[in-house]
């Protein structure tokens, strides 16, 4: 084939991906560290698992972030989906442009003007009515349901414009009135959208510092928020082994996710061919 | 079409009240599927931003919260234009605010094109790979962004401290006698940029290239064109989309960055995410930060818009 | 077929492939084809010579695409070579190659407008600017578009879209124009207009055209000669009357226009006829062909060379049949009837509507009993 790869572009791929995962690997590889001072070898050893799973603070943290998380993708996916639905499916409605941008910029907005502006809402209606008392679960679950149901309105955008409106019109032919479209018709056939959405969800809010920071108040420590006042002051063996974690549980779900999806499409494809060969 | 719609049935029995019920809320579903992310984001999306813009025409107090009540000025008209000058008077004389927003520009333009130039190549490989080694390596760039964002600005603090990987590696090979001071320089910081923002550069670069019909690769090549005439004249004319998407997904976040500037250049480089916090969590003074902020916004906005734009063309397409 | 009657008309140099002394333009030998395991293109020899306007015809995934692909250089040969006017391609890149080629797709630089899609390869051989603002004038008027110039590929027609790809690529006069589907993309009416243009463009120009194109009626038109292609081989090669009317195989019979194709026995062969028992009783050739006695053979009728009455015609006991109209298919200008035999067997047979429906007296409807006759010249013997 014409189609090529030159040998510049596969130096570049090769350069590029350790540039990518040469980092993770080391900080893996250090968390088997014996030593106190993180990148000076002291054999292999398992003390900072160890410490880390004696720690209290960790526990909390971890605790705190995954409910932040659940709860925060759970309603991110319904805000987002709606949202989707509204701007893909719904033509043309007044404040469609403002709702559009409201949807787009959460997405690029720096974390601190997110952070900043979001602090300062909680704050002004704290004195309006009281209300939030306390900054912390609830205000960050708020803040990341935020900028989390724009992602999620993201992925539902492509799915719905990727699925055609055919199955829709098909169902209305036959029939049925728009709600029951949408229950019977749109919604069971954007569930993957919608696992994809939350899932994501659940990782954004996993993974944000910057707005946690600003919105939190005393004694609500999520796990990022956690780590970072930790490496602040330098390297720390115990970060290691808590980065070792979060990095396999990550790539054990990601691996069993890839493997339902590549099974799912090779059971799809045998059923085209056993399909085929019967005609 | 069903029996319960007759209209006797209707006014009369409580099945019909709750059937005509249900019937009005088919008719309204549009409104409240609209309405509630609609109200959502306006609550907590815009509404906050305008608070903002006011509290930064606000004068410091000591108080809590630490700044003048509105209602306060809201009797004299003629202080209120005097302080709208104050707050921003204030950031555009104090030359280190100045020198903290170019520094910003400065940092995330040149971090940006050097993501372009990492990340171009490694989309174009990606690209022209096989089919099965094209998923494996998409794949292998979305990854990282299921893990934790700090982490991998963690990483870097290990390769490039003066006892880091790199540094041992560099003595022990003898190139070097002492360590190199790498972190907490403007370099880490660079690298930290470019390293967690790659990914954002190399995606809508990879979609914008895979979607370029190869046959105008062919039709050049046949019509006399070499290699690297047909890369100049024909695929980077027709990627232009792509490039100026991904840059603005590095520079947008990359101007208000405030963990990789406060990780990896410590106190040693200034950028206005780290000012900007900073100024809110150290010094109090919350009229000057949300000053800042609303300067740091209207410096993005018009790139936000641009993206804004793109994204609004790509998906019509 | 207007343009295959000029060609049969004029001197013996218009049929090169007949001369001995001519060095053909393009030689291709043992060219084979690999993808994988998959044979594209099996141990294929061709020559083409200049000026020819030659068709590569096939079903999809025959092959017909590879070869071109190879003769422009997006593939290279498993094995064989590839000679264009006296020289190996087999290490010359695309760009360096004297073809030039017409997409099916076209290929137009979108972010180009007309005439900077055209100039393009001319500014890849470096000619001076004047030079080629005349060529881009000369060929734009050669395809009657000299009023679009500034216009973007996006905001043309489908036909105007073909003639920008067509002059794209005549516009360097390569020594070969490869054409993949160049009517493809264009509805009906239009093909069948632009047919003729291009054939007209290639006698202008004298530049040698290959044609790859899954339309027979297309090759017919267009070409001087056919290349019919099957599981990447060469069925048969000839002039387009040579392939309709003396198909060597059923493949090509079946495949280029329709025919009733019959099993049967070689009854008597002699020099000069030769009898064969099918289902449609003993059919009569008159024309020789070396086969033996009780092999095993095909006979091919086309539908349109099959007379139909409702009256007994024939004297002698050979090349006639007896049916009953089983479908009717109307067609405007011919319709297509469904003869069903007493054995069961179907054979189809076309006749032009002369008359107007109304006022056919003896019109022949369903359930009719009819009578078919053709020709001693009519039937075809294949033996494979």
């Amino acid at each position: 084939m014409y189609r090529k790869r030159s040998k510049f572009l596969t130096f570049m791929l090769i350069t590029g991906f350790s540039f990518l995962y040469i980092p993770m690997i080391l900080l893996i590889v250090y968390s088997f560290n014996y030593s106190k001072i993180v990148p000076i070898w002291g054999g292999w050893s398992t003390r900072w698992y160890t410490e880390l799973f004696k720690s209290e603070e960790v526990w909390e943290a971890v605790s705190l972030s995954l409910q932040i998380a659940f709860i925060n993708a759970m309603f991110a996916t319904i805000l987002g989906t709606l949202a989707g639905l509204a701007m893909v499916r719904f033509g043309k409605f007044r404040g469609r442009t403002l709702f559009g941008g409201m949807l787009v910029a959460p997405l690029v907005m720096p974390e601190v003007i997110t952070g900043l502006s979001l602090l300062v809402l909680f704050i002004s209606l704290e004195q309006l009515i009281g209300w939030p008392s306390e900054r912390g679960f609830t205000t960050i679950t708020i803040a990341h349901i935020t900028f989390s149901l724009a992602y999620v309105a993201v992925i539902i955008q492509a799915r719905l414009t990727g699925m055609g409106q055919d199955l829709e019109e098909a169902a209305a032919d036959l029939g049925a009135k728009p709600f029951k479209v949408l229950t019977s018709i749109t919604f069971p056939r954007l569930a993957p959208g919608m696992l994809s959405g939350w899932l994501l969800a659940f990782t954004l809010s996993l993974d944000d510092l910057v707005i946690s920071s600003f919105v939190t108040g005393p004694g609500a420590n999520t796990l990022p928020i956690l780590i970072f006042s930790r490496i602040r002051l330098g390297l720390r063996p115990d970060i290691n082994a808590l980065a070792t974690i979060i990095i396999l549980v990550v790539a054990i779900c990601v691996a069993i996710a890839a493997f339902i999806l590549f099974r799912q499409q090779k059971l799809q494809d045998q059923d085209e061919m056993m399909a085929a060969r019967e005609t | 079409m069903t029996d319960n719609t007759f209209p006797n049935d209707l006014t009369k029995n409580p099945r019909g009240m709750i059937q005509r019920a249900l019937n009005k809320l088919q008719s309204s579903w549009r409104t409240i599927v609209i309405l509630i992310p609609f109200i959502w984001l306006s609550l907590f999306f815009l509404a906050p931003f305008f608070i903002v813009g006011k509290i930064s025409l606000a004068e410091l107090a000591i108080s809590s919260p630490p700044f003048t009540k509105m209602i306060e000025w809201k009797d004299s008209g003629i202080i209120t234009i005097r302080l709208i000058f104050d707050n921003f008077i204030y950031i555009f004389e104090d030359p280190l605010y100045l020198r903290t927003y170019m520094n910003s520009l400065r940092i995330s333009i040149t971090s940006t094109i050097i993501c372009l130039f990492i990340g171009y190549p490694i989309a174009y490989g990606i690209v022209r790979s096989g089919p099965v080694v094209k998923k494996l390596l998409l794949f292998a760039i979305i990854l990282p962004f299921w893990t934790s964002f700090l982490l991998r600005v963690y990483a870097w603090m290990g390769l490039l401290s003066d006892q880091g990987t790199i540094n041992n590696l560099l003595i022990s090979m003898g190139f070097i006698d002492d360590p190199i001071k790498m972190l907490y320089t403007e370099f880490a910081v660079f690298v930290g940029i470019v390293y967690t923002y790659l990914p954002f550069m190399i995606l809508p670069l990879y979609a914008n290239m895979e979607k370029l019909d190869s046959t105008l690769n062919e039709a050049a090549a046949d019509l006399g064109a070499g290699p690297v005439v047909t890369f100049f004249r024909i695929t980077l004319p027709l990627t232009i989309p792509g490039i100026i998407a991904g840059s603005l997904l590095v520079f947008i976040p990359a101007t208000g960055e405030y963990v990789i500037p406060d990780l990896l250049g410590g106190g040693n480089v200034q950028m206005i995410g780290r000012l900007l916090y900073n100024e809110f969590a150290r010094n109090v003074d919350w009229p000057v930060a949300c000053a800042v902020a609303i300067v740091l916004l209207l410096l993005l906005v018009l790139p936000m818009a641009i993206y804004q734009h793109y994204q609004g063309k790509a998906a019509e397409e | 077929m207007a343009g295959e009657q000029i060609t049969s008309e004029q001197k013996a140099s218009e049929t090169p492939w007949l001369d001995m002394d001519t060095k053909p333009l393009i030689r291709l030998s043992g060219v084979t084809k690999k993808f994988g395991e998959f044979v594209a293109i099996n141990n294929v020899d061709l020559d083409i010579y200049e000026g020819e306007l030659f068709c590569l015809l096939g079903g999809s995934g025959c092959g017909k695409s590879t070869l071109l692909r190879m003769l422009a250089g997006f593939e290279t040969p498993t094995s064989g070579s590839i000679i264009i006017d006296g020289k190996d391609m087999s290490d010359v890149p695309p760009y360096e190659r004297p073809t030039n080629m017409m997409f099916q797709s076209y290929a137009l630089f979108p972010h180009m407008n007309v005439a900077k899609n055209i100039a393009f390869g001319l500014e890849q051989d470096n000619l001076p600017k004047g030079e080629i603002e005349d060529r881009i004038d000369e060929i734009l008027k050669l395809v009657e578009l000299q009023d679009y110039k500034k216009r973007k590929p996006q905001q043309l027609s489908g036909g105007q879209r073909q003639r920008v790809a067509l002059a794209r690529a005549l516009v360097k006069k390569p020594k070969l124009l490869l054409l993949d589907e160049p009517l493809a993309a264009l509805d009906k009416k239009l093909r069948e207009q632009t047919q003729f243009e291009l054939a007209n463009i290639q006698e202008q120009v004298g530049i040698t055209f290959v044609v790859v194109t899954h339309d027979q009626e297309e090759a017919m038109t267009l070409s001087s000669r056919i290349a019919v292609m099957d599981k990447g081989e060469f069925v048969q090669t000839g002039s387009p009357t040579d392939i309709y009317e003396f198909p060597e195989s059923r493949f090509v019979a079946d495949f280029i226009g329709s025919a009733n194709i019959l099993e049967g026995k070689v009854t008597e062969d002699s020099a000069a006829h030769v009898r064969v028992a099918t289902d449609l009783g003993e059919i009569y050739i008159d024309h020789g062909q070396s086969t033996k006695q009780g092999s095993r053979v095909w006979v091919a009728i086309r539908p349109e060379k099959i007379h139909l009455s409702k009256k007994p015609s024939s004297k002698n006991g050979y090349n006639q049949a007896v049916g009953i109209v089983d479908d009717i298919g109307y067609l405007g200008n011919t319709s297509i009837y469904k003869i069903r035999l007493k054995n069961g067997h179907i054979v189809d047979v076309t006749a032009p509507n002369q008359i107007r429906p109304k006022n056919r007296t003896h019109s022949i409807t369903w359930e009719d009993t009819v009578y078919l006759h053709w020709d001693a010249s009519s039937a075809m013997l294949l033996k494979k």
